[in-house]
């Protein structure tokens, strides 16, 4: 998480639970080795394997007990 | 966009002011009528925002700031705080992340849910009024809160513009949400004009709707902006997905399929900004600030219920 203070922005945060997020213009080769281009300012692609919209988040993780989130 | 109908003495007389271009028409503050009903006083508040977004056809745009329209505003914005201050439940206690907290305090809110309806059972007449009722927010979508964006310490400063950036397009008007709404519209066979179904909006919408503006456009505030926003995010991919699934299923427009599967992914993405890099980010620069983030979290979510308890209601669902 960037303060206000912190002196640089990391451009990958993963999130506690759910997806990593992903900052400016990426290729994304997913598990079956398809390759899908980011198209907005900030990306979040899925930790937890549960999104309907892979490799990016759907928000899914929310369904799956909170024990079992990445 | 034209003047809507009238819902009392007070929103006749504002709205006669504001046609008429001058408020010297609107006589002493005292003696203005009181609102007769909710429907009133918040249509008059509506209205008297919007002077601050696009305004309407032949009203002069130096009223937005005439003082005496101005301390009328600010009597119906006291109300509506006040109202929202009182069915607050107040912060929730917990220890350790901020954003943890947030998440697990959204997730366990129960309303009544309109996209569920929408997906399972709704008919395209009851999805119609319903596009038209989120036409009065959607058509303005992201403007609310973008009053917050200077108001705000270096950090989620800049963490709010990178959100608003994807929401007003990144540079690309025909992605812009709030057209992309229009469309949807469009293709739906309503008419996309902000403020063309202003006279069916019922007063919770209204109330909804005023809310982000108060929240928005006072700096006092801010805190309570970026609540309503991150709950706002937080409540939104699923019932967007929902939402879509029932269009499909009603085979409606597909355009306004892609208005809400473009927010699938887009709000998976805004609800972990708006929590970990503006909400927590802005709490730990101005920590005076957190009760009215989580007020403006639960009037988001408690102004969706009685959105939603309107709908359902008058469709005759139990839920």
């Amino acid at each position: 998480m960037s303060g206000p203070s912190t002196p640089g922005t990391p451009d990958v945060v993963i999130c506690p639970g759910g997806p990593l997020l992903l900052r400016g213009d990426h290729l994304v080769r997913d598990e079956d080795g398809v390759e899908h281009a980011t198209t907005r300012p900030i990306s979040a692609v899925c930790r937890c394997g549960k999104s309907a919209t892979k490799p990016w988040c759907d928000g899914n993780h929310k369904a799956i007990p909170e024990k079992l989130r990445p | 966009m034209d003047l809507p109908k009238p819902r009392g003495p007070l929103s006749e007389r504002v709205l006669g002011t504001l046609a008429s271009g001058r408020s010297g028409g609107i006589g002493p503050l005292a003696a203005l009528p009181a609102p007769e009903t909710g429907d009133d006083a918040a249509l008059t508040l509506w209205c008297l925002y919007e002077l601050s977004y696009r305004g309407f056809e032949d009203v002069d745009d130096r009223l937005e700031w005439d003082p005496t329209l101005i301390a009328v505003r600010r009597d119906l914005e006291d109300d509506l705080e006040r109202r929202l201050r009182a069915s607050w439940s107040g912060r929730p206690s917990y220890e350790g992340d901020f954003a943890e907290a947030f998440f697990a305090s959204v997730e366990t809110h129960e309303g009544p849910s309109l996209a569920r309806y929408v997906q399972r059972e709704a008919t395209a007449d009851q999805v119609m009024e319903l596009v038209q009722a989120r036409s009065i927010y959607h058509l303005k979508e992201s403007d609310p809160v973008a009053f917050t964006v200077p108001r705000l310490p270096t950090g989620p400063r800049a963490a709010l513009m990178e959100l608003q950036y994807d929401e007003y397009g990144a540079g690309r008007p025909e992605r812009l949400h709030a057209h992309l709404f229009a469309t949807g519209m469009t293709a739906l066979g309503l008419d996309p004009a902000e403020g063309a179904y202003l006279d069916q909006a019922p007063l919770p919408v209204l109330e909804q709707n005023n809310t982000m503006s108060l929240f928005g456009l006072h700096r006092r505030l801010r805190g309570a902006s970026l609540g309503h926003l991150a709950a706002f995010e937080a409540t939104s991919s699923g019932p967007c997905r929902r939402m879509s699934q029932g269009l499909a299923r009603l085979d409606l427009a597909p355009q306004m399929q892609a208005y809400y599967d473009e927010h699938v992914q887009a709000d998976a993405v805004h609800e972990q900004l708006a929590v970990r890099l503006i909400c927590g980010p802005l709490i730990e620069a101005e920590p005076e600030l957190e009760d009215d983030v989580w007020l403006g979290a639960f009037s988001c979510l408690d102004l969706e219920d009685r959105v939603a308890e309107h709908y359902l209601d008058r469709w005759g669902v139990t839920a």
